[in-house]
């Protein structure tokens, strides 16, 4: 099983207290009545899907219950990092160390 | 179907011993007054106030005082008990502050049953559906958890005593588990 570490409970616990909340760091636009048919369903549907790193959400349901932020890499399923909602998104420069990491 | 549900939201346990099927002692808990308290941490003070306990301002932390005590559950949010009497006194506390310290008080006290698990295998019994590392799960803490796909609070009271509280629907499926668990035990399995 997964451990995950929950930003919050300031712990690494199992998958199942967790419920994958799809991608992360989609802002909801400002004005919708703006927006043509096609940018409110890129909006709504369109998502990006990477093979490798993700940036995703997550919520500690079964715990916290709070929705926080993941950084995954989807070929092995390992979790790279978690933060906080609202925290900025880690940069490359850190995605690529803790990749290095946990490869070594 | 109505029947069946009925039947499981009338479930109160008849005796307070769950009859002994193994090495450790389940026993239902008296019913207590619970509440659901969520409040930004920056109010945490008038909170304490309302309730006369200092809460705990880090998750799976408890503080008591008396028969009150409080678990913190998340960023927000506290799990309050405390006794069936005081219920009004402590809804009129909250409610006296609610005005200037917005937050939301609700009374949870009949959703849920309490367990309790007391014996030396009490944590290997609870790990047979509960996936978290007990041994972590230090005596004087708690935490919400999951227990075979129920939402449960598991407080460790001591090394070998915890107190599992669940929806009233859901403990019948809990406590078949753990009774079956408990008499693998007691089998040796
Ligand atoms: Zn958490």
């Amino acid at each position: 099983m997964l451990l995950i570490h929950c930003p919050y409970c300031e712990q690494d616990l199992p998958e199942l207290e967790f419920a994958y909340g799809g991608e992360a760091h989609i802002a909801r636009p400002a004005d919708p009545s703006a927006l043509t048919d096609e940018e409110w369903r890129d909006y709504l549907f369109i998502r990006s899907n990477p093979r490798g790193v993700h940036f995703e959400r997550w919520r500690h349901v079964h715990g916290c219950a709070r929705f926080f932020n993941a950084v995954r890499e989807t070929v092995g399923d390992k979790f790279l990092m978690t933060y906080k909602t609202g925290e900025p998104r880690p940069s490359e420069e850190e995605v690529e160390a803790r990749l290095k990491e946990l490869s070594a | 179907m109505e029947g069946r549900m009925d039947a499981y939201a009338r479930f109160r346990p008849e005796s307070s011993t769950v009859p002994a099927s193994g090495p450790v002692a389940i026993r239902i808990l008296p019913e207590v007054a619970r509440f659901s308290l969520r409040i930004a941490p920056a109010d945490l003070g008038v909170a304490s106030e309302a309730f006369g306990v200092a809460l705990p301002g880090r998750i799976g932390e408890i503080a008591a005082f008396g028969s009150r005590r409080a678990l913190c559950l998340g960023p927000d949010e506290w799990l309050l008990h405390a006794e069936e009497e005081e219920a009004h006194v402590i809804e009129a506390a909250f409610a006296e502050r609610y005005a200037a310290t917005p937050h939301s008080l609700v009374a949870i006290g009949d959703r849920e049953i309490g367990i309790s698990l007391e014996g030396e295998e009490a944590a290997t019994l609870l790990s047979t559906g509960c996936p978290i590392d007990l041994e972590r799960l230090a005596p004087g803490t708690g935490k919400r958890t999951i227990f075979d796909s129920v939402s449960v609070v598991l407080i460790r009271e001591e090394k070998d005593r915890f107190t599992l509280e669940a929806w009233r629907s859901f403990m019948p499926h809990v406590l078949g588990l753990l009774e079956t668990a408990n008499r693998e035990l007691a089998a040796g399995l």
